[in-house]
């Protein structure tokens, strides 16, 4: 077998990689589900305002 | 240093100490690694300040000392610091590792510490970005070991069902540089602090610039788009503009990354069709690269107004500005015909810094500025105005530099190819050291300013940090901030 052949079938593969991670991404089934990961970086924000507005309060004592 | 606490019932009490103890690492080696850039700039400009301590004050010594500090150190903590903050904070979970946290810290200021011993002294491997010796870098692979434990311990604890896209940029970056490391390290050790590369010649060039550029892609480029896909949403007050497209960046960049380490090699003795393969990846790298700065740019929309009160967005959005640009550069540069000129000039070290300065540093800058309030309890960091100051010196003094390198570098491509009618050079090689002299004093003010900023900041952290220590905190909540 020519190497050539393997390359080409990389090229190929690498392609089909390609759209298979758009596919998965932008699927819609998945949708919502990526739009609560989106949402992970506030998840936990309450808990940080408390502290914040806490730690205010023992620098004004 | 003490570890995590036990959690509460709501949500957990993270561990803030190592974040705390990276961050500040992170100021201290930024002054003393841009420091020592501002210094060997200057031996370019006066070539005496080279013979204050010699042998170890040698340009040669000098700068690998400059690029381990900045990159390692200064980037290394802002790093840790970031990624140990963010997979807490986005698993809602303490980190993991008990004693193996601290290790991560106290062991790679050991690493740093180190380097700073060896490589004046003239110990080097002389792989660039790869200088250290055999000892200390089995040191580094027990550290980056403990990391990945804690790191990828934290997101076994996770409340959440997903892993936010951060997390898997910064594992990649984690898993990644293990990799390289380790197989660019391998050596025969002939002696204590010597040793012989298990490759040669033109593989080992490979080996070399496939570690080296892939350095530049996970230690460098992945895990600070890792900071930004979380300290951008977060300071912008909304999530990033598309997951979808997140994954997609995260995929095509990772994958394509290790290819294009060959482009270092243009016109070397490496075979031709790998420079051809290297520099068409690093043309296809364009798309995903910019992919993740307009998703990135993109999530300010509709809160652009920000810009105007908050520098630290200023920062971020900056950083994003200049990774787009040395994106395009790079790319750009990586074009065979293209290298033919800006091979071995100042540009490519215009473009490096382009990176460093402009995206690396700034992102980390933002980041610690947005940490710095957190950690020490506070709504914001003692002088907001200073901040911005130190915006300003780092925008300026970047600035400066990179243009200062695209003028020598791309004068100095064209003087090394001119040729007289009879075949021989029109410049001598000193008349093109000569052209540079102007721009390598820019490029000494430039750093200098960015430099000086990074004195401010270190200013505004201890003021900011002072007003915790001082209220003794109640033992009921210990490191509750």
């Amino acid at each position: 077998m020519d190497i050539n052949t393997l390359r080409s079938a990389a090229t190929v593969l690498v392609a089909i990689a390609f759209f298979a991670v758009c596919w998965w991404a932008f699927s819609p089934s998945r949708r919502k589900q990526f739009e609560e990961a989106a949402q992970l970086p506030f998840a936990d924000e309450p808990n940080e305002e408390s502290i914040a507005t806490d730690s205010a309060d023992e620098t004004k004592n | 240093m003490s570890s995590h606490s036990a959690q509460t019932s709501e949500a957990p009490t993270y561990n803030y100490d190592v974040v705390r103890s990276f961050a500040l690492a992170t100021i201290l080696w930024g002054i003393v690694g841009m420091g020592m850039g501002v210094l060997i700039a200057a031996q370019l400009v006066w070539p005496e300040l080279n013979d204050f301590f010699q042998p170890y004050s040698h340009f040669g010594r000098l700068r690998p000392l400059h690029t381990n500090i900045v990159i390692f150190a200064f980037g290394g903590c802002a790093l840790f610091a970031a990624s140990y903050f963010i997979v807490q904070r986005t698993c809602q979970a303490a980190l993991f590792g008990g004693p193996l946290i601290s290790f991560t810290f106290w062991g790679w200021q050991l690493v740093i510490v180190a380097a700073a011993i060896t490589l004046p002294q003239g110990y080097t491997s002389t792989k660039e970005y790869a200088e250290l010796e055999w000892p200390i870098d089995i040191l580094i692979t027990l550290v980056w070991v403990a990391y990945g434990i804690v790191f990828f311990g934290t997101i076994v604890k996770r409340k959440s069902p997903h892993i936010y896209v951060a997390n898997w940029f910064f594992g990649a970056f984690i898993i990644t540089v293990a990799l390289l490391h380790v197989v660019n390290s391998i050596v025969v050790p002939v002696s204590f602090m010597k040793s012989y590369s298990v490759y040669s010649g033109a593989m080992d060039a490979m080996i070399q610039w496939w570690y080296g550029h892939n350095a530049v892609g996970f230690f460098l480029t992945a895990g600070f788009l890792g900071m930004m896909y979380y300290f951008v949403p977060k300071r912008a007050g909304r999530p990033v503009y598309s997951y979808q497209l997140s994954i997609v960046h995260f995929w095509a960049l990772i994958s394509l990354y290790v290819w294009a380490g060959s482009h270092h090699l243009h016109y070397s003795a490496l075979p031709d069709w790998t420079q051809s393969l290297g520099m068409v990846m690093s043309l296809i790298l364009l798309a995903p690269s910019w992919g993740g700065m307009i998703n990135g740019m993109m999530t300010l929309s509709g809160a652009w107004h920000k810009l105007k009160t908050d520098p630290v967005l200023r920062f971020l959005v900056v950083s994003l500005s200049f990774y787009g640009m040395s994106t395009f550069e790079g790319p750009m540069m990586a074009i065979k015909t293209v290298n033919a000129l800006s091979h071995n000039t100042d540009w490519t070290i215009g473009h490096v810094h382009s990176g460093a300065l402009g995206w690396v540093a700034m992102i980390s800058i933002g980041a610690i500025y947005h940490l710095l309030p957190i950690l020490a309890g506070r709504k914001e960091m003692h002088s907001v105005k200073l901040i911005n100051v130190h915006f300003w010196l780092a925008t300026v003094g970047t600035v400066l530099y990179v243009a200062a390198m695209w003028v020598n570098g791309i004068g100095q491509g064209q003087m090394w190819r001119q040729f007289n009618a009879d075949g021989t050079l029109t410049y001598s090689f000193i008349q093109a050291v000569e052209f540079s002299r102007p721009g390598y004093f820019v490029r000494f003010l430039g750093g200098a300013l960015f430099l000086s900023g990074m004195f401010i900041m270190a200013y505004n952290a201890i003021r900011t940090m002072k007003f915790e220590v001082q209220p003794e905190k109640s033992k009921a909540t210990p490191q509750a901030a």
